[in-house]
């Protein structure tokens, strides 16, 4: 399984902080934002976002980083923090 | 020296003391001359909006490593003693203390860029998100790319 968590805006908009996914089928971040995408058009429209911020284990990525079970992995906008 | 017992990151709800911070980064700490310290706060305006609060989002586990990183690469680029960051989280109000960054050094050429160079890269790395409130209701703040020109000068 892998453990997907979503911050901020993106939260908001989805209505969700976090959900499973089993890992079958799903090589790279590419792969969880095209299936998530497919949830519905509010996902669509999050995942379609060219700012949307990807994290794997808590190091930012880019969409084509490999993913594993038992990975976590995180969505959210760009930081505004300080 | 006891460096590396010194915490040198917190996330928190409370406040902080500016004057505290400064005695912890002094105490039994002779060979460095330099303190550095930077405090942000909540203004009261933010393009053009009053602002009445702000609420500090963040990514537990990932906040924390964002800022081991960038403390390690200050601490190889520069020749800094310590190192303290605190980031508040939760509900602010305006003039309420949101950030500190205190380094130390021999000399305060190093404690200067360091201090900088962490604020700028706390502001594009590190997982934080602020919600603004103002008369004109409740908005996220989008990301700067000031923001990101500043960081990557660096």
């Amino acid at each position: 399984m892998i453990k997907v968590v979503f911050f901020a805006a993106l939260r908001e908009q989805l209505n969700c902080s976090q959900l499973s996914l089993s890992s079958e089928n799903l090589a790279t971040v590419a792969d969880i934002k095209e299936q998530l995408a497919s949830k519905g058009e509010n996902w669509q429209q999050v995942f379609a976002s060219n700012t949307l911020l990807s994290a794997v284990n808590h190091d930012m990525v880019n969409s084509d980083q490999a993913i594993k079970s038992g990975d976590e992995v995180a969505f959210f906008p760009p930081v505004t923090g300080g | 020296m006891t460096k590396n017992s010194y915490p040198e990151i917190s996330i928190q709800t409370a406040d902080f003391s500016l004057a505290d911070e400064v005695a912890l980064l002094e105490q039994d700490n002779a060979i460095d001359g330099a303190v550095v310290t930077f405090t942000g706060r909540v203004r009261n305006q933010n393009e053009g909006k009053n602002v009445t609060s702000l609420t500090l989002e963040h990514y537990p586990g990932m906040t924390e490593k964002s800022l081991e990183k960038i403390i390690c690469t200050a601490k190889e680029r520069w020749n800094i003693g310590r190192v303290k960051v605190i980031h508040r989280i939760g509900e602010l109000h305006i003039g309420d203390q949101i950030v500190f960054v205190g380094v130390t050094s021999k000399h305060r050429q190093d404690a200067f860029a360091a201090n900088e160079f962490i604020m700028d890269y706390l502001k594009v790395q590190a997982p934080f998100w602020k919600k603004e409130a103002s008369k004109d209701g409740i908005n996220w703040l989008d990301a700067k790319s000031s923001d990101e020109s500043k960081a990557a000068k660096w």
